[in-house]
């Protein structure tokens, strides 16, 4: 239905998007989902018709969108901000499109309840926006872009103004709607968990280009890019070279992962921390205490708080890559290949020391300092657990929950 | 609990105490500034329109009603009519030209938009009687604009002295203060609310219409009293490019004091015309409320 070709625009000499090429289907929910600054919401802009990408091409239903003026379009847009006009109520805000098409009163007077019914705004048809909370405007904003029942609805971030508990009402409402309305909606956010919950379909973008697009679920358990598995969700990202069994990983030693890549071609593994099982060693308290003075030597050799920042990182959720190359451990301390390697041979297992625990009620997720990996591997495991800081683990998983992506 | 509340209540009134004194000491000097220099002096003049004027000038404190009846004949009733209507024609071109530009000006580039704010304000640098008699220089007989026009084979004409010039001398004189409320109001206004009327529909006049006039209306209500205040009493340019007859109210008042040396009448013609004006200032600030 709409089908964006090879878009392009750049903004001086910085590129907001390059060679965009997406297809967005009938009915579908889609998400545009990327930092700030990836040209999601230029992307938007040039499909509302208030940007004009520098090259390629537009078509909505085969006709070229591109060379109709954006008061044409049959596209409508929710701003991040709503945009409601302040000098007007409710009600006049969403009949102000419809009164655009000169429909007789009768027809707009219908529609415009008919819609603030659907929202759930009845009662505030009169009022003035400022006199309206947050997800009360939020709601208006929505009205008034869906009372045009346009081709395609565009919406630029619509929930990022409303707070946790408002926002998940109104993902669900929102998707009930597009349900009800059978409106094709395209809805760009920088939230993972928002896209994921609403869309059909995502389109990862980062730094003006598509990365992949794909339904949540699999772009959850199949990310194509590092980018899209560092971004998409918490991930233990591993770096080293393809082998047979998984990922061959300096200082780790094998890792268990998917077949399919080439041997010996460049990689990146990635383990869920839900996928990680974590099993106390305790009977191996006397290796494990030399564990711990590894992982602490490790540490001190970073000559920083290195380890302890990237605590904090994977406790916000961002990604956490090994080092393999580059800063090794090994080219800085070689006496760290003395110690014991937290990898146990050919298990495919690692060995560490647990770092720190939070417990966020339905989950909790563990830490653990592996000695040979720059940073934490993450682990999520279900309710409370019964780990604590400073006693000595095993981590596994199965070769098959591994994704190895090719760098 | 008793103490806090005591100690409490004391902190409460030394800090209002000491909140008058913060504001005396920042609004005294203006305050009395305002009231020895001007009202003082305006409620003298203005107390002259209640009483007899002497011979030779001056006042006879004999109460007499004869000058503010004087005001209703058709002669000066007329006059202030008449500059009624050059005020506000004065103001409607001002507003006419000052909205494009002061539009232009909010969308520039931030670098641009400083340059042409200081072109503007510019003008107010040089005085104003200078800039006034330019316009003789370019528009008398044997002016510039005439001599352009005769290599044309055109004119000469007659463009000075009359209710056109100084309309044209006024707009000249007090466009900057309406460009710049203009330019506050537009520059405040979210450009997404226009993206959003054409996201609805909206061809741009339609917008303009419905969405950025309106939301604007406090800054062109500024902008027209900034200009039709001081064009309404103004005496220098009526006097300069109007040819010197009295055909605005300053030139009568003026005339009132200094030629006719009928100082209670002239007070009255002043009451008249602060009469109107803080009418006009009632009606916008209670317009700018409702906006």
């Amino acid at each position: 239905m709409l089908q964006i070709t090879d878009v392009s625009r750049r903004f001086g000499d910085v590129p907001a998007l390059s060679g965009v090429s997406l297809e967005i289907r009938q009915g579908e929910f889609f998400a545009l989902l990327g930092p700030s600054g990836c040209g999601k919401t230029t992307l938007l802009r040039i499909l509302a018709g208030f940007e004009e990408p520098d090259a390629g091409t537009v078509t909505l239903d085969g006709a070229d969108l591109l060379t109709q003026a954006a008061h044409r379009r049959p596209v409508n847009l929710m701003f991040q901000s709503y945009a409601l006009f302040p000098h007007m109520t409710v009600a006049k805000n969403v009949a102000y499109g419809l009164e655009r098409e000169r429909l007789p009163k009768a027809e707009i007077r219908e529609r415009v309840a008919e819609v603030l019914e659907k929202v759930g705004l009845t009662e505030t048809a009169g009022r003035r926006p400022d006199r309206l909370s947050g997800g009360q405007r939020q709601r208006v904003a929505l009205a008034r872009a869906i009372v045009k029942r346009p081709r395609l609805l565009l919406l630029d971030e619509p929930l990022s103004a409303l707070d946790k508990k408002v926002r998940a009402e109104m993902q669900l409402e929102l998707k009930r709607l597009q349900h009800e309305v059978g409106i094709t909606f395209v809805v760009v956010t920088h939230d993972q968990e928002e896209a994921m919950s609403l869309a059909d379909r995502i389109a990862v973008l980062n730094a003006g280009r598509v990365e992949q697009v794909d339904a949540p679920v699999t772009l959850y358990e199949r990310p194509a890019t590092p980018f899209v598995a560092g971004f998409v969700g918490a991930n233990n990202l591993f770096r080293g070279t393809a082998c047979t069994g998984g990922l061959s990983c300096e200082g780790l030693g094998v890792l268990a992962g998917p077949d399919g890549l080439e041997e010996g071609a460049s990689a990146l593994l990635a383990v869920r921390p839900e996928r990680v099982v974590l099993a106390e060693s305790g009977a191996e308290r006397d290796s494990a205490g030399d564990d711990a003075d590894a992982a602490e030597g490790v540490e001190a050799q970073d000559g920083s708080g290195d380890a302890v920042e990237a605590v904090q990182d994977t406790l916000e959720g961002a990604e956490v890559v090994a080092e393999g190359q580059g800063t090794s451990p090994e080219a800085n301390a070689p006496d760290v290949n003395n110690a014991p390697s937290g990898a146990i041979e050919g298990a495919g297992a690692l060995r560490g020391r647990v770092a720190d625990v939070s417990f966020y009620g339905g989950v909790s997720h563990v830490s653990v300092l592996v000695p040979g990996r720059d940073g934490v591997v993450l682990v999520a495991t279900q309710g409370a657990t019964r780990v604590q800081v400073g006693s000595s683990v095993t981590l596994t998983w199965a070769a098959e929950d591994g994704v190895l992506i090719p760098q | 609990m008793t103490v806090p509340a005591v100690s409490g209540a004391t902190v409460n009134t030394r800090s209002r105490r000491s909140r008058l004194a913060e504001r005396l000491v920042f609004l005294g000097p203006g305050l009395a500034y305002l009231i020895v220099l001007l009202l003082i002096p305006l409620a003298t003049v203005l107390s002259f329109s209640l009483f007899r004027r002497g011979r030779f000038g001056g006042v006879i404190y004999e109460a007499s009603g004869d000058n503010l009846v004087r005001l209703a004949d058709p002669i000066y009733l007329d006059i202030v009519l008449g500059s009624l209507r050059i005020a506000l024609v004065a103001t409607l071109v001002a507003l006419l030209l000052g909205y494009p530009t002061a539009y232009l000006i909010a969308r520039l580039p931030r670098k641009w938009k400083t340059i042409a704010l200081v072109a503007i304000v510019l003008p107010f640098w040089t005085n104003l009687l200078i800039r006034v008699y330019a316009w003789i220089v370019l528009l008398s007989g044997p002016g510039l604009v005439n001599s352009a026009l005769g290599k044309l084979g055109l004119g000469p004409f007659e463009f000075l002295y009359n209710q056109g010039t100084v309309v044209v001398g006024l707009v000249y004189s007090y466009l900057p203060l309406m460009v710049l409320p203009l330019y506050a109001a537009i520059e405040r206004l979210d450009p997404r609310l226009a993206e959003a009327s054409a996201n609805l529909g909206a061809r741009p006049a339609r917008t303009f219409v419905s969405v950025t006039l309106p939301l604007t209306l406090p800054g062109v209500l500024t902008g027209c009293m900034f200009v039709f205040v001081p064009s309404f009493g103004n005496f220098v340019i009526p006097e300069l490019l109007g040819g010197g007859r009295s055909i605005m109210v300053g030139n009568l008042i003026r005339d009132q004091f200094l030629t006719a040396r009928d100082w209670p009448f002239g007070s009255a013609l002043t009451l008249a015309l602060l009469a109107v004006l803080i009418v006009l200032l009632l009606l916008q600030a209670w317009s700018a409320r409702r906006a």
